[in-house]
């Protein structure tokens, strides 16, 4: 079963695909592009959809999904920890 | 793929220029807010036509006038259109708008309320919409190779699972439909901000990618002129917020695995401007569904691939609007939007090829008249893009 796919090995971030992810939980990912598993602990609630960390960011810091800039830390980010608008921003306008 | 798309073939209905519509639409077509009533009460006389009211046409200048005259003459000029009744409250914009329609050989006429009034325009344009519609209702679909088909994409509502599942999909299809001379078309130039290098890398040579730069370069100059903030309130939207994405940037790459891995792109249309060759092609839109899926349909596009992460419900009058999901809470919560459901992408149940053949089956079908979920939902939205104030 998996809980979050990552597109990139060198992505930072995961997508949940599943729904009712909770703190603690033990996540399995799948890196689509090279096609391997990953494993990370949950340290929030995630909604399906939303990140999961992969790394552990301090402001200032550069996401990278996809193998590319997706924008800019402002609150740092723990492994496992729930990466949205209140931590991430974008560059652009 | 099980299909052998070289040898591929659907049904549609030739029209006088030569162009293949996969529907048969009779549609009235109102010039200006002030022809809806005109033109409904047509669509309710006579049936089987159908009305398409807006609310712009008065006082519109210049280049938003040009693209007003465009997005009309290209509705009607779809081949998904057998026939049009043009209305206006006044003769001479009508006239134009009918001309130009006229120019692919099909039935138009066209009305002009002032000094007849709403009752003596609606009977006699009745009178054509039911000739019109007994004429169209007789004509046969005709077998043609798939290269006959123009498809158009635009997402919507889109979250994370548009990204890794529903737009990749697109992207499988579109990889698969290009080698065969199929006419294509992609947009929603802000929505490539932050990837906007990858689909410059893209461009067929220095000229196509000159020509993109400056369509995107001329809508980052309109944002930059009229924003407030970061956009952060509209791009992304609060469904897209809601759904996990949290950049443009993010956004953007998802929008962009809609053009596959291997197509170029060919060349670059502004709004509502008719592709001249098969292949793949950028067309400056706005990113709001309606005004892009509207501008499709005046291209002359006929089947549209719309993948949505948290649930777009849109269709269009007159072109025929596919749904791909891959996100399994809005497959459960919003069956009936669904056409294409690919949520099997994200529990590794189904490779992107599969899923990519999946939407070009549901592409067969659709172009051979089966309704998609919007068309018998009665989705019509008809969204004129305005580029500025009226006089």
């Amino acid at each position: 079963m998996i809980h979050f796919v990552v597109h990139d090995e060198g992505d930072g971030v995961g997508v949940v695909v599943v729904e009712g992810i909770k703190t603690g939980q033990t996540l399995i990912g799948w890196i689509m592009e090279q096609d391997k598993e990953i494993k990370v602990d949950a340290k929030n609630d995630i909604p399906i959809g939303h990140k999961v960390s992969l790394r552990e960011y301090k402001p200032g810091d550069t996401v990278i999904k996809y193998g590319i800039d997706i924008g800019k830390v402002v609150a740092p980010i723990a492994i496992g920890a729930h990466a949205h608008v209140h931590n991430i921003k974008t560059k652009r306008w | 793929m099980a299909i052998d798309l070289s040898k591929a073939t659907f049904w549609g209905y030739k029209r006088e220029n030569g162009r293949i519509g996969v529907r048969n639409h009779v549609i009235i077509l109102p010039v200006d807010d002030l022809s809806n009533a005109a033109c409904e009460a047509v669509a309710h006389n006579i049936k089987g036509v159908m009305a398409l009211p807006h609310p712009y046409g008065r006082l519109q200048f210049g280049a938003d006038l040009d693209l007003h005259f465009k997005t009309l003459i290209g509705t009607g000029a779809n081949p998904n259109v057998a026939a049009v009744v043009v209305i206006g409250i006044e003769d001479q914009w009508a006239k134009k708008i009918a001309d130009g329609i006229a120019a692919t050989g099909k039935p138009v006429s066209f009305f002009g309320i002032e000094q007849h009034g709403d009752h003596d325009t609606i009977m006699r344009a009745s009178k054509v919409a039911k000739e019109y519609v007994q004429w169209a209702s007789e004509l046969r679909r005709v077998e043609r190779p798939m290269s006959d088909l123009w498809i158009s994409t635009k997402c919507g509502e889109s979250d994370t699972t548009s990204g890794c599942g529903a737009n990749p999909t697109v992207g499988n299809a579109f990889d698969k439909l290009y080698p065969h001379q199929v006419t294509m078309v992609f947009g929603e130039t802000t929505e490539l901000t932050g990837g906007e290098h990858l689909v410059a890398a893209r461009c067929r040579n220095d000229d196509v990618r000159k020509k993109f730069q400056f369509m995107f370069d001329r809508y980052q100059a309109i944002i930059e002129r009229h924003k407030t903030s970061d956009l952060s309130d509209s791009q992304p939207t609060k469904g897209n917020i809601a759904g996990g994405l949290t950049t443009i940037e993010e956004k953007a790459l998802g929008n962009i695995q809609k053009i596959g891995k291997k197509c170029f792109v060919d060349g670059v249309l502004d709004k509502a401007e008719e592709p001249t060759s098969p292949g793949l092609w950028f067309m400056d839109s706005s990113s709001a569904a309606a005004e892009m899926v509207t501008l499709c349909a005046a291209s002359g596009y006929t089947v549209h691939f719309f993948p949505t992460g948290q649930g777009n419900v849109i269709g269009n009058p007159i072109l025929p609007v596919i749904k791909i999901c891959a996100n399994p809470r809005t497959v459960r919560t919003m069956s009936e939007h669904i056409d294409v459901d690919v949520s099997g992408l994200l529990r590794r149940e189904m490779t992107p090829d599969q899923a990519g053949d999946a939407l070009i089956e549901c592409m067969f079908r659709t172009a051979n008249g089966r309704l998609t979920a919007a068309e018998a939902l009665g989705q019509r939205q008809f969204v004129l893009t305005r580029l500025y104030e009226s006089a």
